[in-house]
C-alpha cells in the first residue's frame, strides 16, 4: 500500500512540475501557412522565454469551420483572421475579449487610420498583423498577357489554359469574380450569383488545380504559370526564385484584405498572447514581418527597418488607378448564396 | 454452486466494462453525435441550430438552386458513384498486384518470408500525408518520372506528362496506400494453405490454371475477401490522395464530406453523407458475413 501511495504522490509531483514548468511560457499560434518568419519566432522566444508552437491553416472559412467546431476549446491562444471574419467571429461569440489593448506600451504604434477599425470599433479583439490584396499571378516569360483584365484570369487564353490554379476556398474567388464581372461583393441578387457561377464554371474547364498551399512551389516547377495569388507572397516567391513572377494589378482592381491578432474562445495562455501581441506591434518587430512575409503593415514607423529589396518589392505596389476593394461580412443570405456557388463550382 | 454462478456472471459482465467503455466513448457515441447533427438546421457561419430538419438527407438528391427553387441535382450522385467506381478498381489493382505477392512471399523459407512481411508493413511507420505527398514530388512536373525520362531522352524539357492532378493519380495514391492491406490477409490464409492439396490436384491432372481456380483461390477466399473490404472502405472515404494527388476538381465521399465541416460550413449535410457512406460499407459488411459463413459451410462439407 505505502509502495503504490508513494508511487502516486511522485506522479502527482511530476504532473504539478511538468504542468507549471509548461504553463509558464507556452502560446499556441494558429496562422496562415508560411504567414510567420522563423526569424521573428526566435527573436519573440529569446526576449520573452516563451515557447511559440504553430499550426497553419489555408483560409479564412477553414479558420471559422475550426473555431466553430472546438466551441471555446480549440487549444489556440491567438489566431489571424481577416478583418470581415473578425466580425463574423464577434458575432458568434468566438472570440476572446482582450483587456486593454490601447494600454499596451506599443500600441502608440500603430497609424491612427488603423486604430479602432470598423471590424473591431472599440478595439476589444484585435492587433493589426499585415494587410495585402488577393487577386492573381503569372510567369511572364510564359505568358503574352500584362494581367492588365480580371478576364485574363478568369477566361485565361490557349496558354494558360490547363496551367491555371485557383484558391480553394471561396471567399477571395467569388470577390474576383464579382471585381471581373462589376458587381458588387455579397451580392444577395440570384442573376448576379449566377453570373459569378457560370463565369467560374467556364474557367474551371481551364483549371488543373484548386489549391491554397504550395503555391510558389507549383509556379516554380511549371506546373502552372497562372495562378490566384496574394501580393506579398507572389513576392517571396520573385525573391526566393522566380524573377519574372508577376503579381497583376488588372482595372477592375484586386481583393483587400487587413488580417488581425484575435485571441480565440477559451484561450489558455492569455499573458503570453498579450505579449505577442505587444511585441508585435513594435516598429522593428512588425519589419522583420513585413521584410519576410513581404505584406505591408499599420505601423508607419515601421519604414525605418525595412530592408533595401523590400522597399523596391514591385508586387505590392499598387498602380495609381486600381482601386483595393477589401472583403465584407455577408449576411445569411449572401453568404449562403456563395456556399451554394462554389459546391456547385466544386462539385 | 448457486453463489458461484452468480460470481461468474458478474465476473463476466465486469470484465467487459472496459470493452464497452471503450466501444461507447469511441464509437456509439461519436456516431449519435453525427446522427443528431444530421437531422439539425445548418448555421450559415458553421455550427448548426438545434432544430429538427431533414433537409441534410433531402439534399443528397434534391438541392434548392440560387434562386431558392427545389429541383433534382444528379452532382452528388454522381460523386458517390465516381467514388464507388474509384474505391472498386483501387481494390481490384491491389488484388491483382497483391495476389502474386504474398503467394510469392508465402512460398519463401521463413527467415525470408519475416523479412518480406516486415518490408511489406514498413509504410506505416510514415505518416499517410507524408506520404502521398511524396507521390506530389514523384508525378509532378520535373519529378522523379519525368526527369528520367527525360534523362534517357524520351521527353523535351518543357514537356510534361502530366501525370499529377488526374484520376490515374488518385488511383496510383490510393493503391499505394493500401497495398499493405491486401496483402497481409491473403498472406495469413495462404500460409494455411496445405501444399498437399496443389500436389495431389496435379496428380490429378489438373493444370496450372485449375489449381489456381479450382484450388488455391476457393481456400484462400476469406483472405481474398477480407483484403478487399481492408481496401475498398478506406478507399471509399479516402480524401488525402483524392485532394493532394487530384487537384480538388472532382469531389469523392471523402472530400464531399470534409468540404462540407470546413469550407461550405454545412455540417448537417456533411453528417448526413457520413451517415449514407457508413450505411454503404455496413451492407458491405454484411454481404461479406453472409459470403464468410457460406463458405465455413462448404468447408466443413469437405
Amino acid at each position: 500500500m505505502n509502495k503504490i501511495l508513494k508511487f502516486f504522490s511522485f506522479c502527482v509531483a511530476i504532473t504539478l512540475i511538468s504542468s507549471s514548468s509548461f504553463a509558464a511560457g507556452k502560446l499556441n499560434l494558429y496562422n496562415w501557412s508560411d504567414y510567420t518568419p522563423d526569424e521573428l519566432v526566435k527573436k519573440f522566444e529569446a526576449e520573452t522565454g516563451i515557447q511559440v508552437i504553430i499550426d497553419t491553416y489555408d483560409s479564412n472559412e477553414t479558420l471559422l469551420a475550426k473555431l466553430q467546431a472546438a466551441g471555446g476549446s480549440t487549444g489556440y491562444d491567438l489566431a489571424v483572421p481577416s478583418q470581415h471574419f473578425v466580425e463574423i467571429m464577434i458575432k458568434e461569440g468566438l472570440l476572446e475579449k482582450v483587456s486593454g489593448i490601447k494600454d499596451m506600451p506599443n500600441y502608440k504604434y500603430v497609424a491612427k487610420q488603423f486604430q479602432n477599425p470598423s471590424f473591431d470599433p472599440m478595439q476589444e479583439y484585435s492587433t493589426p498583423y499585415q494587410m495585402g490584396s488577393a487577386g492573381f499571378a503569372f510567369r511572364a516569360d510564359s505568358y503574352s498577357g500584362d494581367g492588365s483584365s480580371m478576364m485574363e484570369f478568369f477566361k485565361p487564353n490557349d496558354e494558360v489554359c490547363g496551367k491555371l490554379a485557383v484558391f480553394k476556398s471561396p471567399e477571395e474567388v467569388v470577390n474576383m469574380a464579382h471585381l471581373a464581372l462589376g458587381s458588387n461583393f455579397c451580392s444577395e441578387d440570384p442573376n448576379e450569383m449566377q453570373a459569378v457561377l457560370d463565369l467560374m464554371l467556364e474557367q474551371k474547364k481551364c483549371v488543373k488545380v484548386y489549391s491554397s498551399e504550395g503555391i510558389n512551389d507549383r509556379l516554380k516547377s511549371g506546373e502552372v504559370i497562372m495562378h490566384a495569388h496574394w501580393d506579398g507572397y507572389s513576392q517571396v516567391g520573385k525573391w526566393e526564385y522566380m524573377d519574372d513572377l508577376t503579381y497583376a494589378y488588372p482595372k477592375e482592381g484586386v481583393v483587400g484584405w487587413f488580417d488581425s491578432l484575435v485571441m480565440p474562445k477559451g484561450a489558455k495562455n492569455v499573458k503570453e498572447a498579450k505579449a505577442f501581441m505587444n511585441f508585435l506591434m513594435d516598429p522593428e518587430n512588425m519589419a522583420i514581418l513585413s521584410n519576410n512575409a513581404a505584406y505591408a503593415n499599420a505601423i508607419p514607423e515601421s519604414q525605418k527597418y525595412l530592408s533595401d529589396k523590400m522597399k523596391n518589392a514591385t508586387n505590392i505596389q499598387v498602380p495609381e488607378g486600381v482601386p483595393v476593394v477589401f472583403g465584407q461580412a455577408c449576411n445569411e443570405k449572401a453568404q449562403s448564396l456563395i456556399d451554394k456557388v462554389w459546391t456547385r463550382v466544386m462539385q | 454452486m448457486n453463489i458461484q454462478g452468480e460470481n461468474k456472471s458478474r465476473n463476466i459482465v465486469l470484465g467487459l466494462t472496459p470493452l464497452w467503455l471503450v466501444i461507447g466513448i469511441f464509437m456509439i457515441g461519436p456516431l449519435l453525435i453525427m446522427a443528431g447533427v444530421s437531422v439539425m438546421e445548418p448555421n450559415v457561419y458553421g455550427g448548426v441550430y438545434f432544430k429538427f430538419d431533414l433537409s441534410g438527407y433531402r439534399q443528397i438528391l434534391f438541392d434548392t438552386n440560387l434562386f431558392d427553387e427545389m429541383e433534382f441535382n444528379p452532382a452528388y450522385v454522381i460523386i458517390i458513384l465516381r467514388s464507388f467506381v474509384l474505391a472498386v478498381s483501387a481494390t481490384i489493382i491491389s488484388l491483382i498486384i497483391g495476389f502474386p505477392a504474398a503467394y510469392f512471399i508465402s512460398r519463401q523459407p521463413d527467415n525470408v518470408k519475416n523479412i518480406l512481411i516486415f518490408l511489406v508493413t514498413i509504410p506505416f511507420w510514415t505518416n499517410l500525408l507524408v506520404r502521398t505527398f511524396a507521390w506530389i514530388i514523384i508525378l509532378g512536373k520535373g519529378g522523379v518520372i519525368e526527369s528520367s525520362f527525360s534523362f534517357f531522352g524520351l521527353l523535351n524539357e518543357d514537356d510534361s506528362l502530366n501525370l499529377m492532378y488526374t484520376n490515374f493519380a488518385i488511383l496510383i495514391g490510393l493503391v499505394y496506400s493500401y497495398l499493405p492491406l491486401m496483402v497481409l490477409p491473403i498472406f495469413s490464409s495462404l500460409e494455411k494453405l496445405d501444399v498437399r492439396l496443389l500436389e495431389a490436384a496435379s496428380d490429378l491432372y489438373s493444370s496450372r490454371m485449375e489449381i489456381i481456380r479450382r484450388v488455391i483461390i476457393p481456400l484462400t477466399l476469406p483472405g481474398i475477401i477480407g483484403g478487399s473490404i481492408l481496401v475498398f472502405v478506406p478507399c471509399l472515404g479516402a480524401f488525402i490522395a483524392p485532394d493532394l494527388l487530384g487537384g480538388g476538381k472532382k469531389l469523392l465521399l471523402g472530400s464531399l464530406i470534409q468540404f462540407q465541416f470546413s469550407t461550405a460550413r454545412n455540417w448537417p449535410f456533411g453528417a448526413a453523407v457520413a451517415m449514407f457512406l457508413l450505411s454503404l460499407v455496413v451492407i458491405v459488411l454484411v454481404i461479406n458475413a453472409r459470403i464468410n459463413s457460406k463458405h465455413e459451410d462448404l468447408q466443413k462439407h469437405v
